[in-house]
This record gives structure tokens, C-alpha cells and sequence, in this order.
């Protein structure tokens, strides 16, 4: 793992109202990620996973404390500055894969690009060794529905990571999975993760994946309970 | 991009078929539509000016000012040497006497005696002289329903109608009760050469057709003449040719305080043409707007349903890094190639239905009994440059205004929500 920090977070705290108080989804988070960590946010329902992935995707912003991704402090990001960032910097892959059913394999991941200045050469080019990393470059002009649900999340990872992005969040990747395609999913944005050196952060519950995880965040109650680093003895949760 | 949203429309029929069909429905009736009111006002207003107004008429001041009473004791006195002055003026307009008169014919038995009698309304024009081209503005060949056209003087044609209510036929005789220039009496034998029908019921009821010299010499009205019409070479009434002849010929006889000089009006200014021909665009206009509405408001429910069942692919796009403004743009674009597609098959559909009609024509004879009105009684849309494009306007317009308005709710969405909205 380089030194170069992809994320940094100092002191997030995330409010949402509810009726006349507020909910506290997030409280004082300090975390620091840097390049190609394969990390995990572990923690029941209603910890604070997905509202911290959202401020790391920069789809939200912290009520309070300070966000760093990629060099950008998303507390002061416009919501076009926002979608550059995550245009250019951060995939997504979500538990319900999310292809767009009307669209080929090759269409979904090219997608991605399409939003970037790339000519269609070396767009078809990425594309094409996307597909090639997850193994589906045969299935190229398959649509979506043809897909079992594991090649599915494979074709949600080449969309991820078809432009190359420093960062990756995966939301619950495999929780649509049986346990032969947890693994290889898995695998594969491991594989990917030390080929490409991108960071990976998840979101999870999942002992299939956090036995894979470098290191495991444990989040309960909007709160850093624990951090440990070491990877692959994270069960008991 | 265009390429990515061109295979979201073909692929995707929930996204483009309703559209597509709406658009197309929209279009072809507003394609048929005008071409049918176009038409219709313009088969009325071409058959107005060919029997009644010409494209431009000169009258006598007096004569212009009561002229929907024929008031022929104003007649133009010297016609000729004015259509001689007219010709030099504009030689490019064809010049015409008419003479219009109102009048009670009396059918006679076998022994001579009064069988029946009735009013008729009475044409005079040129119909004997080699090389005229009134009885084909009156189509009279085509209206012969019986014997033929008038060969010499003293004959005459009658509408179908009128001579079948007084059982008479070519051949037969009849006399014109009528009163001269100088409001006497005056009575001619006529010889009925042929009977018409002109598909006009305001014609066709009561309409006698006799030659301008039968018509000087029955109302005493030698060279003169009550109207004089002028046919524009174009097929179609151009109001801006006309103002200017007009308005050319008028100064002239500005200085002239004689209420027999002549004074020259365009077809739009008579007979209420002018509110005709802007009915005709105001209608054309309206129909346009109705079709925007409607279908706008129909595209916008389409444009809501699409953003609904469309609500994953929008937050998949916004997580992918597409702001909204692009999301709202590529709606646009889209709403603009289906609105495109849709126009281009509505014009087509709605332009082969006016070739048939047209080739065909609707008879409508039997909802003209009773008008007065000089209305065709077979309706044939018209054949204009405009019905090619004038379905796109209220096509693509309300697509647009539709998706705009449906698609005003990505602005609404909040990226905060979307890993729990497209984890559903």
C-alpha cells in the first residue's frame, strides 16, 4: 500500500432530521484511507455504513467536520463538481448490480466512459479489457437479463472499474450472491485491486468478504468502535 | 452519447412506442386536419373568385358601394374601352365582363301559357366568343348534366335542379323577366341549350347562365357592363399582387369625384373573403396550439411514467457521475428523436390519406342542401408544401415541453438517497 491518502475524513459528523429533533447517523469519524487499502465498514443496520460511503462517494456531505476524496473537500463541492469527481475518480458497485436491462454488457460498461472525452478507439479498447478482467469479454452483446446474478455483479465491477478510478465503494456486493460467486467476486476486486492498485472500501456484513478484507472498520452506532488492520480474522461479527 | 440513447429508444419500447405512436396519431390528424380546412377555404375561395369576385373586380363607385344588391343601373358604361385601358395597365391579368342580375323566369305550357314560374339567380358572361376562358372557369363542360354548352345567341344553360322543378330540358324555351339599366321592364325568350349542376347548392337551385351580349341587349345595357373581373396569372389568389394592381389602378382615379369612375377591390375584400382567408389561418393556427396542449399534457404523463419506471437508470447515472443538468439535456435530446420520428411517420401516414382524398374527394352534397353559402359540394383536402411540416411543429414541440416538464423531477432527487433507492 502506497502512502498517497485517497480519503480523508476529520472529525464527520452526518445529522438527518427527524419530526422536530435530529438523528445522529454519523459522530465524529476520524479515518484516513490511502492508496490501494481493500477495506471494509462492518456494522449492524443503522450503524452509519451507507452514510459514510455516501460521503466518501460525494453523493452526501457531512453536517459537520471535513471530507477529503481524491484532493477534493466535498463539503465544498457543487453539484457538478460532485459528478466530476465521482465521473472521474470513484466506481460504484451496489448490491443490486443496477445494469440497465435495455442495454448490452458491452453498452453498460461503456456507459461510464461515455460520460468522460475519450474517442470510441480507446473507449472500445477499456471496455473490451474491463470485460477481459471480470471474464466476460464473450458476453459482450449479452443484455443483462441473460446474466446469472454473479456474471451480473462482474459486469457491475467492469463498469466500476472501466475508467480506471483511484477509488471503488461497494455496497453489500455480495449480498445477492451465493457463496461460489461471493468468492470469486471477491477475488476478482482483489485480483483488481492489486493489479490496478485501487482502493477499495466496502460496505459489509458479509464473513464470505471481510475474511478477504486488509483491514475491518467496525461502525455501531455512527461511531468508530474499532479499526483493526491485518486481514483475513475478522469473523464474529 | 447520441448513439447510447438512440439504442435506449430502439431497445426500450416502454420508452418510445407510446411516444412514438402519440406523436405520429398527433401529427397525421393535424397533417389532415389542415390540408382539410386548407381545402375546403380554398376550393371556397378559388370557386368564389372564378363566379363571383374574381381576383380583382372594378365596379363603378355607386355600383361598389351596394355591390351585393347587383345594383346594375350603376354598371360600368363603357366597359370595353376600360378593359382596354386595363390591359395596357396590367396585360398579364386576364380582364372579364360580368354582368349578375337577379331575375323571375316563367315556363310556359304547350300552348304557351304560364306553367310555372320562379326566381332565378342570373350569370352573363362571355361564352361565345373563340377562345374564351369563362366557361372553363365556370367548369361548365365538366357541370353539363344534359344537351351542351350554348353554341349562338338567345341560348342559355339552366342548373339541373330548377329545370327538373319545372320539368324542362334542352330545347325547351322559357322567358326572363327582368329590369333594364334604366329600371324598366324588360322580358327575353331564352332557349335552354343544356341543364348543370355545379355541386354548389347556392348554384345549383336556381342559377341561369346566358351569354354577356344576350344579357347587354335583354337589359339595355349596350357595352356596358355591371362588373369587370380580373384573373391574376398565378393558379392561386396572391393578396399582395392584387393590393398592389389595386392600389395601382385606384390612385389613378383618385382626383375623379364621379360617382361612375370606376374603383377596383381584391377578391379578400369582398363577400367577406377577408374574413375567410384569415379564418383559414386563424383555424390553421389553433389547430396547431389544441395539438401542442394535448399532446403535451399526454407526453408529460408519459414523461412521468417513464421517469418512474426510467427512476434506477437516473440514479445509476447520477452515482456514475452524470450530473443533472446532463440527465435533463439527454431527456431532451431523447424526447427529440422520438418526437422527430414520430412527426416523420405521422406526416407520412397523414400525407398518404390526403393523396387518396384528394384523388377522390368527400361528397358532402348532401349536409349543402340548404346552404346559401358558393361552397363545393365535393371536399378534397388541398395539397400544400405546408402539410410536410406542419405536423412536426405540435410533434416535436410537445414532446419537448412534455419530457421538460416530466423531467423538471430529476432536479428533485436527492444523491444522498441513492444506495438506499437502488438497493430496493
Amino acid at each position: 500500500m502506497d502512502n498517497e491518502l485517497i480519503v480523508k475524513l476529520e472529525n464527520v459528523t452526518k445529522r438527518f432530521p427527524a419530526g422536530k429533533t435530529e438523528f445522529t447517523a454519523l459522530s465524529n469519524i476520524n479515518l484516513t484511507f490511502g492508496k490501494g487499502e481493500f477495506a471494509g465498514l462492518v456494522g449492524p443496520s443503522g450503524s452509519g455504513k451507507t452514510t459514510l460511503l455516501n460521503i466518501i462517494g460525494s453523493l452526501d456531505t457531512p453536517t459537520e467536520g471535513k471530507a477529503i476524496v481524491l484532493g477534493k473537500t466535498i463539503n465544498s463541492l457543487s453539484h457538478k463538481e460532485a459528478a466530476a469527481l465521482r465521473n472521474y475518480g470513484i466506481g460504484f458497485i451496489f448490491q443490486t448490480y443496477n445494469l440497465l436491462p435495455v442495454y448490452s454488457v458491452y453498452d453498460n460498461v461503456e456507459f461510464a466512459l461515455l460520460l468522460q472525452t475519450m474517442g470510441s478507439t480507446q473507449r472500445k479498447k477499456a471496455v473490451m479489457e474491463a470485460l477481459d478482467w471480470v471474464g466476460l469479454a464473450d458476453r459482450a452483446s449479452s443484455k443483462p437479463s441473460t446474466l446469472s446474478g454473479g456474471e451480473c455483479q462482474r459486469v457491475a465491477i467492469a463498469r466500476a472499474m472501466v475508467k480506471r478510478p483511484q477509488l471503488v465503494l461497494a455496497d453489500e456486493p455480495s449480498a445477492n450472491l451465493d457463496s461460489n460467486n461471493s468468492h470469486n467476486i471477491v477475488q476478482t476486486m482483489k485480483r483488481l485491486n492489486k493489479e490496478l492498485n485501487t482502493t477499495f472500501i466496502f460496505s459489509t456484513h458479509d464473513q464470505k468478504v471481510m475474511q478477504y478484507l486488509e483491514r475491518v472498520i467496525y461502525l455501531k452506532d455512527g461511531k468508530v468502535e474499532r479499526d483493526e488492520t491485518g486481514g483475513n480474522n475478522h469473523a464474529g461479527i | 452519447m447520441k448513439k447510447f440513447l438512440l439504442k435506449g429508444i430502439f431497445n426500450d419500447k416502454g420508452r418510445s412506442l407510446l411516444p412514438i405512436i402519440v406523436v405520429a396519431t398527433g401529427t397525421m390528424v393535424t397533417v389532415l386536419l389542415y390540408s382539410w380546412i386548407t381545402g375546403i377555404m380554398g376550393e371556397s375561395i378559388e370557386m368564389s373568385s372564378n363566379m363571383n369576385t374574381g381576383d380583382l373586380k372594378v365596379m363603378t363607385r355607386l355600383y361598389a358601394e351596394d355591390y351585393e344588391q347587383l345594383p346594375n343601373d350603376l354598371a360600368i358604361l363603357n366597359a370595353d374601352a376600360l378593359i382596354a385601358e386595363l390591359k395596357e395597365m396590367e396585360p398579364s391579368v386576364e380582364w372579364v365582363k360580368r354582368i349578375r342580375f337577379g331575375a323571375l323566369a316563367d315556363f310556359p305550357d304547350s300552348l304557351g301559357e304560364t306553367r310555372g314560374q320562379g326566381p332565378v339567380a342570373g350569370w352573363a358572361i362571355d361564352m361565345l366568343t373563340t377562345g374564351t376562358k369563362e366557361p372553363h372557369r365556370f367548369n361548365l363542360e365538366g357541370s353539363v348534366i344534359q344537351g351542351s354548352l350554348p353554341k349562338s345567341p338567345g341560348q342559355c344553360l339552366l342548373s339541373e335542379d330548377l329545370a327538373k322543378k319545372f320539368s324542362i330540358g334542352p330545347g325547351d324555351s322559357f322567358t326572363l323577366f327582368g329590369t333594364t339599366m334604366e329600371g324598366g321592364f324588360s322580358f327575353r325568350n331564352f332557349t335552354v341549350s343544356g341543364t348543370v349542376r355545379f355541386g354548389a347548392a347556392g348554384l345549383d337551385r336556381g342559377a341561369v347562365i346566358i351569354d354577356i351580349s344576350d344579357a347587354q341587349s335583354a337589359f339595355g345595357m349596350e357595352s356596358a357592363a355591371g362588373e369587370i373581373l380580373g384573373y391574376l396569372p398565378d393558379t392561386w389568389y396572391d393578396d399582395d399582387v392584387a393590393l398592389s394592381i389595386k392600389d395601382k389602378f385606384n390612385q389613378k382615379y383618385s382626383g375623379d369625384t364621379d360617382g361612375f369612375a370606376p374603383v377596383m377591390m381584391t377578391l379578400k375584400e369582398q363577400s367577406g373573403m377577408a374574413d375567410m382567408v384569415e379564418y383559414t389561418n386563424y383555424i390553421s393556427g389553433l389547430m396547431v396550439f389544441i395539438f401542442v396542449a394535448a399532446m403535451s399534457i399526454v407526453l408529460w404523463n408519459g414523461g412521468l411514467l417513464g421517469g418512474l419506471r426510467r427512476y434506477t437508470e437516473f440514479g445509476v447515472r447520477l452515482a456514475l457521475g452524470e450530473d443533472k443538468g446532463h440527465i435533463y439535456k439527454t431527456l431532451l435530446y431523447e424526447a427529440l428523436m422520438i418526437g422527430t420520428i414520430g412527426s416523420i411517420l405521422g406526416t407520412i401516414i397523414g400525407v398518404l390519406i390526403v393523396l387518396y382524398l384528394n384523388v377522390h374527394g368527400v361528397n358532402l352534397s348532401g349536409m349543402m342542401k340548404n346552404s346559401t353559402l358558393l361552397l363545393p359540394s365535393i371536399f378534397r383536402p388541398a395539397i400544400t408544401s405546408t402539410i410536410y411540416y406542419i405536423g412536426f411543429i405540435p410533434g416535436i414541440f410537445s414532446m419537448i415541453l412534455g419530457n421538460g416538464i416530466a423531467g423538471l423531477g430529476i432536479y428533485k432527487r436527492e444523491t444522498a438517497r441513492l444506495f438506499n433507492e437502488l438497493e430496493v
